[in-house]
């Protein structure tokens, strides 16, 4: 593992402080985002999701590299646990776009259903 | 011996083929643990699919911080704080564990007996925290796996009629969020009269909001809460047997607190997700 007691040490403490500066940061900000820190000021939802979702990210390197030492293991064995883990990330940022098309799908139905029972009023 | 068969089949004789070299440079126990480990991720993958799918697909969805906005001492309407305070135990709980395994490393056993200790608190503390969280919800919100009281208006309105914690006359805007009570065992449906939108006029009354929302949060967080408790009863195992001198005598660095170590982080790591999925988008 290449360090000694001491360095290790630091690499933790340190590794723990930006862990808890980043929650700090992701919780003041999705708070801030949706109005509750400054009255009236609003962000966009694509903003607060795409900065949480980063932020999230570079907490689960954090704890993945430095926690769990995958920094110290070698290429390969890092790539067999990787790289199925990401496929799983693409699948569910996969999924939840199919949620948004089922929601459409949906509401299309649902208006296309409603024009329907118009026109037949009309006929009446 | 090995050499000999190579040379029979006209093969090459790299050593790597004749067993007992470790190519990911990892003892067999560490390596497993990874694999088991992304198994879970796996099955806890399959549960966050099944929750973005199932939000995204619905019209509206329970805000979260209105409904995880109380804390312990009838103290509410503080959005995340909670579940914010659940978040640094389990952080500082991984935290504990890593200097556990450094102690390991120098082959200190009070001070892998004291790291882990603490660590056990930690967990301990986590899962107060969740129990406290369901009983509210379960509670004195009456969410179930089957029932979610939590909605969120998708027009705006004004109420009809007098409710637990709004008046006859209050105004709402689309996109708020609503809490149906119960009153004497019965859940008040209020009704309100639609101010804007192609319903303008019409009178209609709150409906329980997406059903999904229940069962997904007590299966998530539940299955996330029976990795910690498993977790726990794990530590206390590796603890004891810390103490009592096992491992010392394995003279292996402590690997299986390395072991449970990645367990535990790997629990902290789902809580990340979690808490980004459920509480913070």
């Amino acid at each position: 593992m290449g360090h000694s007691y001491e360095e290790s040490k630091k690499i933790a403490t340190k590794t723990i402080i930006i862990l808890a500066i980043i929650t700090i940061a992701e919780v003041f900000f999705a708070l801030t985002g949706k109005g509750y820190v400054i009255p009236g000021f609003h962000m966009p939802h694509w903003l607060i999701g795409g900065v949480m979702i980063v932020m999230s990210i570079v907490k689960a390197y954090l704890i993945i590299y430095e926690f769990m030492h995958m920094k110290y293991e070698v290429p390969a064995l890092v790539k067999t646990v990787l790289v199925p883990t990401l496929l799983l990330v693409w699948a569910i940022i996969a999924f939840t776009a199919e949620g948004s098309y089922w929601q459409n799908n949906r509401a299309r139905a649902k208006n296309l259903t409603s024009a329907a029972t118009h026109m037949d009023g009309d006929h009446k | 011996m090995a050499s000999e068969t190579a040379a029979l089949h006209g093969e090459n004789t790299n050593p790597s083929w004749s067993g007992g070299t470790e190519p990911f440079k990892i003892s067999y126990g560490k390596l497993m643990m990874w694999y088991f480990l992304l198994s879970d991720a796996f099955t806890f993958a399959g549960f966050l699919i099944a929750y973005g799918a199932l939000r995204f697909s619905m019209p509206s969805w329970p805000v979260p911080d209105f409904v995880f906005s109380s804390l312990p001492g009838g103290i509410h309407h503080k959005p995340l704080i909670f579940v914010t305070i659940m978040t640094f135990v389990l952080l500082a709980s991984s935290f504990t564990m890593v200097r556990a395994v450094q102690e390991g490393q120098k082959n200190n056993k009070n001070g892998v007996v004291k790291w882990m200790l603490l660590t056990i608190v930690g967990g301990l503390m986590f899962l107060g925290c969740q129990a406290w969280e369901w009983t509210t919800l379960m509670g004195a919100e009456h969410m179930t796996i089957k029932t979610n009281p939590f909605g969120t208006h998708t027009e705006a309105g004004v109420y009809l009629e007098d409710g637990h914690d709004v008046k006859k006359g209050d105004t709402f805007h689309a996109g708020q969020s609503y809490l149906i009570h119960q009153h004497d065992g019965h859940f008040q449906h209020l009704s309100y009269k639609v101010t804007e939108g192609p319903d303008a006029g019409k009178t209609k009354q709150l409906e329980f909001g997406p059903k999904a929302f229940g069962a997904l949060f007590f299966f998530i967080t539940g299955f996330h809460g029976f990795h910690v408790l498993s977790g726990v009863v794990f530590l206390l195992i590796i603890c004891l047997n810390s103490a009592s001198g096992l491992y010392e005598k394995r003279n292996n660095k402590y690997e299986m607190v390395e072991k449970i170590g990645l367990y535990w982080h790997f629990v902290d790591l789902v809580w990340v997700f979690v808490f980004l999925l459920f509480y913070l988008l």
